[in-house]
């Protein structure tokens, strides 16, 4: 069959097929409704497109034809099986059920990266008790010098410097979503360095944090500090602990492919990574509220402060380990 | 056809095999237009971001910190919002004629766009997307790390040239001796482009099929090769008559 031949046969779905594309794309009712093409006989018009632009190739027809059909078929391609849910619902379900299960399964990962948090965290406390001049080697004099300011108990504003007190609690929480949101980004990212830039920012943060609480412990603003920081402190560690997990599971995919190619490793990892990241800063940003509205409330006794703070980690490790644990709960 | 030939082709066409056993083809885009697509994506950030300075500059610290959080969300959010409400393109890529796929051809969703854009944290390393770069020269698809965690490609926007003969000479002429099939695809194109040169281009390219036009003038040339080519397409009235030789 000579090609203008097989157009003039054809031609009447492909342009059937060009509107309902384009009505698609619109949104258009009206256009939907006016192409031939139906859900059903969708995948059967859809079949003979494809087979169309076999034909055409074997039958070596022109270029220009077969670059025509193969747009529609891969637009057609794109709709058909580029689909997506109800987002807002997926969420919910996400949130009441997919992490705390997401999390479960990951349990590796997530205790490995806990470890390599906490233990330089709860490391450093003990450490700055011990020797207290060990704070140098991880801080600056001017880094210590401006928590102790922050956390003096004469200071207007808690857990924060002396330049941003100025500051309205709602630029504060902007300040912490951006920065910590973003450190979990960077420690999800870390993972593709074989996990080693996650294993570094874990340690890292763990060393950190757990230096300037053991130092200022020491210094004895006991009251100001761990009431300041008991509040967010639950959502905010977990958080670091899953972003650190989501890495972790990446560059274990990369190290450990198994029976698999490393690129298919990798990216099946990604997707129950990226899941985790998700989890990571929602809990993240939750804190960044906790923290800029209510830890620095300086009316609230000290015994409270502890007692919330200490109730948000009972919630979340309950959450983790019971939540989505029902029967059809996904 | 290709899946039997042992060697691979020596070009940056991507082939993805859909569920009805068709082979799209999609044309991978390279570093340079893929850099050029971040550049105008970076000036349309600076370029907002500065607006949002020069409004906010004047409230004072809160202003401040809703800067920090603007700068936040362009740096990390604004590829992934772009890619996933519109068909996979920033606006830079879309200047750019570039849009992202996933491995098999479909649009992007989340989660992919989110582990392709966060990764740039890696790309960037050491500096400027050294790192990127480098990975998009030793993997066949130039992806970049990015793209490999989320199974993502980057492809040109496929634009819809004209499907018809836009003359209307359809005078035919019989093939003076068989052509190989390489040699008639090549007849069709040209006489499907012809239109679109110029005469005296026309001629010139016709020129070249010395077998086929003899010592004929460029002109009567170029005449022949479309007359010919009609025939092979099975436009005008000789071809229809002689279907079954062709």
């Amino acid at each position: 069959m000579k090609e203008s031949q097989f157009v003039a046969l054809r031609e009447k779905e492909w342009l059937a097929w060009d509107l309902w594309l384009e009505g698609n794309k619109r949104q258009s009712r009206a256009k939907r409704q006016a192409a031939s093409i139906t859900l059903e006989n969708l995948p059967s018009a859809f079949r003979r497109l494809c087979h169309d632009v076999s034909l055409a190739r074997d039958r070596h027809y022109s270029s220009v034809l077969i670059d025509a059909l193969q747009q529609r078929v891969l637009a057609a391609h794109q709709r058909v099986y580029g689909a997506r849910g109800d987002l807002r619902r997926r969420w919910l379900v996400f949130l009441g059920a997919g992490l705390p299960r997401l999390v479960r399964a990951e349990r590796r990962f997530v205790f490995a990266a806990a470890f390599l948090f906490f233990v330089p965290l709860l490391a450093c406390i003990l450490l700055a008790q011990i020797f207290p001049e060990s704070v140098h080697y991880i801080l600056s004099p001017d880094t210590t010098a401006e928590y102790e300011r922050m956390y003096a108990p004469e200071a207007q504003r808690l857990g924060a410097s002396a330049k941003d007190a100025a500051d309205g609690q709602l630029a504060l929480l902007m300040y912490y979503i951006g920065n910590n949101v973003q450190i979990n980004f960077r420690c999800f990212a870390g993972g593709m360095l074989f996990g080693l830039g996650s294993v570094l920012l874990l340690i890292y943060n763990g060393l950190v944090i757990g230096m300037v609480a053991g130092y200022i412990t020491e210094v004895g603003y006991i009251d100001t500090f761990w009431g300041f920081v008991a509040g967010h402190s639950a959502p905010e560690l977990i958080g670091a602990v899953l972003s650190g997990a989501a890495g972790l599971k990446i560059g274990y995919a990369l190290i450990a492919p198994g029976r698999r190619r490393r690129r298919e490793a990798l990216t099946e990892a990604a997707r129950g990574a990226v899941r985790l990241l998700y989890g990571a800063a929602f809990l993240t940003f939750c804190a960044a509220f906790v923290e800029s509205l209510w830890s620095p409330a300086r009316s609230l006794p000290f015994a409270l402060k502890i007692g919330v703070g200490l109730a948000f980690w009972g919630v979340l490790i309950a959450y983790f380990c019971l939540a989505g644990r029902g029967r059809h709960a996904a | 056809m290709n899946a039997a030939n042992p060697i691979p082709r020596l070009d940056t066409i991507h082939r993805v095999l859909t569920p009805e056993g068709c082979e799209l083809e999609l044309r991978l885009a390279g570093g340079i237009i893929r850099a050029r697509a971040w550049l105008i994506d970076f000036f349309f950030r600076m370029l907002f971001f500065s607006g949002c300075v020069f409004i906010l500059s004047r409230s004072g610290r809160m202003g401040e910190a809703l800067l920090f959080l603007l700068a936040f969300l362009l740096e990390w959010l604004y590829p992934v919002v772009f890619e996933v409400f519109c068909e996979g393109a920033t606006p830079g890529k879309r200047f750019s004629g570039l849009v992202v796929l996933r491995d098999d051809g479909t649009p992007l969703d989340w989660s992919a766009s989110v582990a392709r854009n966060f990764l740039r944290a890696v790309d960037f390393l050491p500096f400027f997307y050294a790192l990127g770069l480098v990975t998009m020269g030793l993997n066949r698809e130039g992806k970049r790390l990015g793209d490999l965690l989320a199974g993502t490609l980057v492809v040109y926007r496929q634009t819809v040239p004209p499907p018809k003969v836009m003359d209307d000479d359809t005078k035919a002429e019989v093939l003076p001796f068989t052509l190989t099939e390489a040699e008639q695809r090549a007849l069709i194109e040209y006489r499907l482009r012809a239109p679109g040169f110029s005469r005296a281009r026309a001629g010139e390219l016709a020129q070249l099929a010395t077998p086929l036009i003899a010592e004929l003038p460029p002109d009567a040339a170029r005449e022949r090769l479309v007359h010919l080519g009609n025939y092979l397409l099975g436009r005008g009235a000789l071809a229809a008559r002689t279907e079954e030789a062709g």
